[in-house]
C-alpha cells in the first residue's frame, strides 16, 4: 500500500515541480515584500504568516492591511473581498470539469485556487503515466508554500533589518499600477480597465474616500453590462472558451501580472 | 499600525478568508458537473478582472487624493513606474523601483 501510493506521488512531484520555478522566484520576492511591509507597518510576523496561510490570494492580502488600518468594518470586509476575489468565480467555472473525479483532492484544490495555480492547472498536463489529480495537487501545494514561507521570511526579516521604511506602503499601490499595465498589454480592448479607472474616479469624487468603493461596483457593473450590448454579435463566446485554454493570454489575475 | 482590536483584526482576516474561499468554492456548488454557466456570467468573468484592477489602483490613492500634496508624489511615482514599465516589461522591477522612488520622494521632498 505505500509502495503503491510512493509510485503515484513521486512522478507527479517529479512533474510538478519544475513549472512552478518561475512562480516560486515571483512568490518569494513578493511574499518577502509583502511580510517586509506587514512588519514595517507594525504587525507581529504572525500576521502575514497566518493571512498568506488563509487567505492565499495576493491582491487580497495587501488590500486587507488596508482594512486592518481602519475602522471594524466586517460588511465593508466582506464586500470588498467579494469583489476583488470576484474573478475566481470565473476561474472556477473554468475549472469545473478539470478539478471532478480527483476524490478528497478536490476541496484543497479549490481551496488553493490563486491565480497562478489556476493558469498553470488549465493550461498544462502531466506526461503520460503520472495521475493529474496528484500533479494539479502538487502544483497548487508547491505554490501555497512559495507564498507562505516568502511572506514570512520577509517578516521575520523585517526584525532585523532596520531602515527608515516612510513610503513603503506605497508598494501594494506599485502593484496593482504594475499589474494594470501588465493587463493593458496583454489585451486588446482596454474598454473594460479605463470603465474601472474611470468609474471608481468619478465616485471616490462623488463620494469621498469612506464609502466610495460600492458605489464604484454598481456603476462598473452598469457600464459593463452596457458595452455588452454594442459588441459584436458572438465576440464573447469566443473569450472565455480562449482563455480557459492559454489561462494567461487575456488573463487578468491578481499576482499573474506581476511574474510577467 | 493595527486599528482595531486583535480579535477585531482576526474576525476581518476570517471574514476576507472566508469571502475568498466562497469565491472559490460557489461555481462548483451552484454548476455541478455538465452544467454550463450563462453567457452573461461568462462575459462578466472576461471583463471584470480588468475593470476591478482599475478599481484598485484608485482604492490605493483615496486618501492621498485629498491630503495636503493632492497625490503629487504618488502621481510623480506612478509616471516613474509608467516609465519603467516601458524600458524594462519587467514586473517585479516596475514594483520595487516605484516604491524605492515614493520612498526617496516622500523622505526626502514631501516631508510632512
Amino acid at each position: 500500500m505505500a509502495q503503491n501510493t510512493k509510485a503515484v506521488l513521486l512522478p507527479a512531484l517529479k512533474a510538478a515541480w519544475p513549472i512552478t520555478i518561475p512562480i516560486c522566484g515571483a512568490f518569494f520576492t513578493i511574499g518577502i515584500s509583502y511580510g517586509f511591509l506587514m512588519h514595517s507597518l507594525g504587525f507581529h510576523w504572525l500576521y502575514p504568516a497566518l493571512m498568506s496561510f488563509f487567505i492565499f490570494a495576493g491582491s487580497m492580502e495587501f488590500v486587507t492591511i488596508n482594512l486592518l488600518m481602519t475602522a471594524f468594518n466586517p460588511l465593508h470586509a466582506f464586500l470588498l473581498t467579494l469583489m476583488v476575489n470576484a474573478r475566481h468565480l470565473f476561474y472556477g467555472i473554468s475549472m469545473l470539469e478539470r478539478y471532478s473525479h480527483v476524490g478528497l483532492k478536490k476541496y484543497y484544490l479549490i481551496y488553493g485556487m490563486c491565480d497562478e495555480s489556476f493558469s498553470i492547472n488549465v493550461s498544462t498536463n502531466p506526461p503520460a503515466g503520472v495521475d493529474r489529480g496528484w500533479y494539479m495537487f502538487f502544483v497548487t501545494l508547491l505554490n501555497q508554500i512559495y507564498w507562505v514561507a516568502g511572506a514570512t521570511c520577509g517578516a521575520l526579516a523585517g526584525y532585523l533589518i532596520k531602515i527608515d521604511s516612510t513610503g513603503i506602503d506605497f508598494m501594494m499601490t506599485a502593484l496593482f499600477a504594475a499589474i494594470f499595465l501588465g493587463q493593458w498589454d496583454s489585451c486588446k480592448d482596454h474598454r473594460p480597465a479605463l470603465i474601472g479607472l474611470g468609474a471608481a474616479f468619478v465616485c471616490l469624487l462623488l463620494f469621498g474616500a469612506e464609502g466610495f468603493v460600492i458605489p464604484a461596483m454598481v456603476l462598473i457593473l452598469i457600464c459593463v453590462s452596457f458595452l455588452r450590448k454594442f459588441k459584436r454579435p458572438g465576440a464573447d463566446r469566443d473569450v472565455p472558451a480562449a482563455k480557459a485554454q492559454n489561462g494567461d493570454d487575456c488573463s487578468a489575475g491578481g499576482l499573474k501580472a506581476a511574474q510577467q | 499600525m493595527l486599528c482595531m482590536t486583535v480579535t477585531e483584526s482576526i474576525i476581518t482576516i476570517a471574514i476576507v478568508a472566508g469571502a475568498t474561499m466562497l469565491t472559490r468554492f460557489l461555481p462548483f456548488f451552484i454548476f455541478p458537473e455538465g452544467r454550463q454557466a450563462p453567457a452573461y456570467i461568462r462575459y462578466l468573468g472576461t471583463v471584470l478582472p480588468f475593470a476591478v484592477i482599475g478599481l484598485l489602483v484608485v482604492y490605493c490613492l483615496k486618501d492621498a487624493v485629498f491630503a495636503d500634496t493632492h497625490a503629487l508624489p504618488e502621481l510623480l511615482a506612478l509616471g516613474f513606474i509608467l516609465v519603467l514599465h516601458f524600458i524594462k516589461h519587467n514586473a517585479l522591477i516596475t514594483i520595487l523601483g516605484g516604491t524605492i522612488f515614493y520612498m526617496v520622494l516622500v523622505q526626502n521632498f514631501f516631508t510632512a
